[in-house]
């Protein structure tokens, strides 16, 4: 099943674009991690995907083609907008009781033992909390409710390093536990290295680069050589150059078992790189598209994999 | 952190029974308890005033009543203290504002904090659905703001009666036309209806404007734009006015909601400034007690309308009549029917269209 599934989907306010030709399927089971520049149409897919935006162009179905926003989407699916928005006038235990009584699911003990375990009082008003603390009890709030797919919006962009880990925390138990798909964006790199096994680039409107996690990082190697010899690359699978005095640093589509040129070294890629040399170069086209694993393999010459 | 076991996901059911609408009844009174408070301080505080000068207004109305006999100079005082009490609120214009002010604070931030503050981003994704969160937040507010509108306008009715009762012209007393401005809308259904629909125009413009302060702005201004167009241009039409000459010589009672007066002579229309001319040295020397260096605006009293009666018939006489288009007192349940009907028309039109843009609203 896939968790969300876009063709042709379009946005656009007045005549600016702000998703184009978006194709993509997120498969159930995943941190799945949004991440691109700010504008870059992160916010925009989550709102089109929870119905509370319209597409202009093209379609999005969710939780295996229930239409975004209808009454069965919306009931499987929880979303945390982006500054956790909650009534500041109601107190923790009346967010608590709003969130039970618009929804046909809600675990009250978990809920409760969960603020317990992170000292939210419940008496305390919702505005009175830290950023931190909100946070939280949005994501509580939003887990309680027994999703199949948790949607965050830029969950971590205003948290401290600490109120951040335990947030995220808080996500993989409840990946863990209850097996809930989480497609959560944002622009922190370094902390979604941790918690995501599958990205979804986007980039001035446009998706640039979808897929697992794993699969996306065996298939791209960073290679360092003499920065004269930079030039003999241009062409093939590089996606990102970064030429020094004396060396140049290439990202290339590679995979481990490839030839690595004389005078060259190959070393494995992190997210953040990753990512980061994509970002750097919105034009280059190396898209991978929605069936993104397959063009990959096949630009490395490697046989393309069957997805279950 | 310790990992807490969640309990099994309940299957998902094919047909899925949506939630159901009594859970929202907790959700509107816990958000707008508050302003429903507000309102009712307010109309409660009003109220009280009002029913502090109405019972003097009462009294002084029973005692000018009662008195015998009508002429005497202690009769003369009790009228004229009667007549004296209706300044303060007797003017219905001021009291105008308050379906306008409930309708405005309590409709248009429904929508509108809501879109301001982000909030509905929540709201709007949880299971409820967001077309039945709106309507489950609109109506009954809607109802809410309507009752509490119609409460208060029984103390209003109560208020004026004395100013509508039939004996008061024989007695030299104020009487009033109840379809008349400032007073028709303040009795019977209207008075509710017009906060209806200031409630139904605040929930669009939070909807459009999208934030609390501007939307309250433009539900006032809107709202006064409509209650000017109701009462100078639309409510003279609901039923066709009667045309009568000679109103003065019917004894036509005060009651009637006169439209528009005209003289006329030999079949043609004579203009106001001809019949100035006409009028003015009939009148000065009908009345010498006024002189010409008078000020404009001094009260001329005449006693009983006998010598006013003596201007017509001397007009009369010399081929002048007056013509007067004007709707009977009757008719004030039938307007109030009309006016109400087409207002609560309006209101559910607005909502619908409110909760309408709210199901297809792009973020």
């Amino acid at each position: 099943m896939n968790v969300i599934e876009t063709s042709g989907l379009g946005k656009r306010y007045g005549s600016t674009w702000a998703l184009r030709e978006c194709s993509l399927a997120i498969p159930a089971g995943h941190v799945a991690a949004l991440v691109g520049p700010n504008g870059a149409g992160k916010s925009t897919l989550l709102n089109l995907a929870v119905g509370l935006a319209a597409p202009s162009a093209g379609g999005v179905s969710v939780l295996g083609g229930r239409p975004a926003g209808s009454p069965a989407a919306l009931d499987g699916i929880a979303f945390v907008a982006q500054d956790t928005p909650l009534y500041k006038n109601l107190s923790v235990a009346d967010m608590l009781h709003l969130t039970r009584n618009l929804n046909r699911r809600f675990d009250q003990h978990y809920a409760q033992t969960r603020l317990a375990e992170l000292s939210i009082p419940l008496k305390r008003k919702a505005g009175k909390l830290s950023g931190g603390q909100q946070a939280q009890l949005a994501l509580t709030l939003a887990l309680a409710r027994r999703p199949q797919l948790l949607l965050l919006d830029e969950p971590v962009a205003m948290l401290d390093p600490i109120a951040r880990h335990d947030f995220m925390a808080t996500v993989l138990t409840a990946m863990a536990d209850d097996g809930v798909s989480v497609v959560l964006s944002s622009h922190v790199l370094a902390e979604l290295e941790r918690v995501a096994d599958y990205l979804v680039l986007v980039s001035r409107g446009r998706v640039q680069v979808a897929g697992e996690l794993d699969d996306l990082l065996a298939s791209h190697r960073m290679l360092t050589g003499p920065a004269a010899d930079a030039g003999r690359y241009a062409g093939r699978a590089v996606v990102h150059v970064s030429c020094g005095e004396a060396q140049a640093h290439l990202l290339v589509r590679a995979s481990a078992d490839d030839p690595v040129p004389p005078g060259w070294e190959a070393h494995p890629v992190g997210l953040e790189e990753l990512a980061l040399a994509y970002l750097r170069e919105p034009g280059t086209a190396a898209l991978p598209g929605p069936a993104r694993g397959r063009t990959l393999k096949l630009e490395t010459g490697e046989p393309s994999e069957v997805r279950k | 952190m310790t990992a807490l076991t969640a309990p099994a996901r309940p299957e998902e059911d094919a047909s899925l029974r949506p939630v159901p609408w009594r859970r929202m009844a907790w959700v509107t009174w816990r958000q707008h308890r508050i302003t429903l408070a507000g309102v009712a301080v307010f109309l409660g505080a009003l109220a009280v005033c009002l029913w502090k000068v109405g019972l003097g207004l009462h009294q002084a109305y029973a005692a000018a009543v009662a008195c015998h006999p009508v002429s005497s100079p202690g009769c003369d005082n009790l009228q004229s203290r009667f007549s004296g009490m209706d300044d303060f609120l007797a003017n219905g214009y001021n009291l105008l504002a308050v379906p306008a002010l409930i309708g405005a604070f309590t409709g248009a931030p429904v929508l509108a904090r809501e879109l301001e503050t982000g909030t509905f981003r929540y709201a709007w994704t949880q299971g409820f659905g967001r077309w039945r969160w709106t309507l489950a937040k609109l109506v009954p507010l809607a109802v809410a703001v309507t009752a509490a509108a119609g409460a208060f306008s029984v103390l209003l009715s109560w208020y004026y009666q004395p100013y509508f009762a039939a004996r008061n012209a024989a007695l030299s007393l104020p009487e009033l036309s109840s379809l008349g401005d400032g007073l028709f809308d303040l009795r019977g259904i209207v008075f509710a209806t017009w906060a209806l629909a200031a409630f139904a125009i605040g929930a669009l413009a939070g909807m459009l404007i999208r934030r609390v302060v501007p939307a309250i702005a433009a539900t006032l201004a809107a709202y006064t734009g409509l209650a000017v167009a109701a009462a100078l241009y639309l409510r003279q039409h609901y039923l066709t006015p009667l045309v009568t000459s000679n109103l003065a010589f019917n004894k036509t009672p005060g009651s009637a909601w006169i439209l528009s007066q005209w003289w006329t002579k030999g079949g043609t229309t004579v203009s106001q400034s001809t019949m100035n001319h006409v009028i003015t040295p009939m009148f000065y020397r009908t009345f010498p007690q006024v002189h010409r260096s008078a000020p404009k605006g001094t009260a001329v009293h005449v006693q009983k309308g006998q010598t006013l009666l003596d201007v017509l018939h001397y007009l009369a006489r010399h081929g002048y009549t007056e013509w007067t288009r004007y709707q009977p007192a009757s008719r004030l349940w039938p307007f109030q029917w009309i006016e109400g009907g087409w207002l609560l028309a309006l209101s559910v039109l607005l909502i619908a269209a409110t909760v309408w843009l709210v199901r297809r609203r792009a973020a």
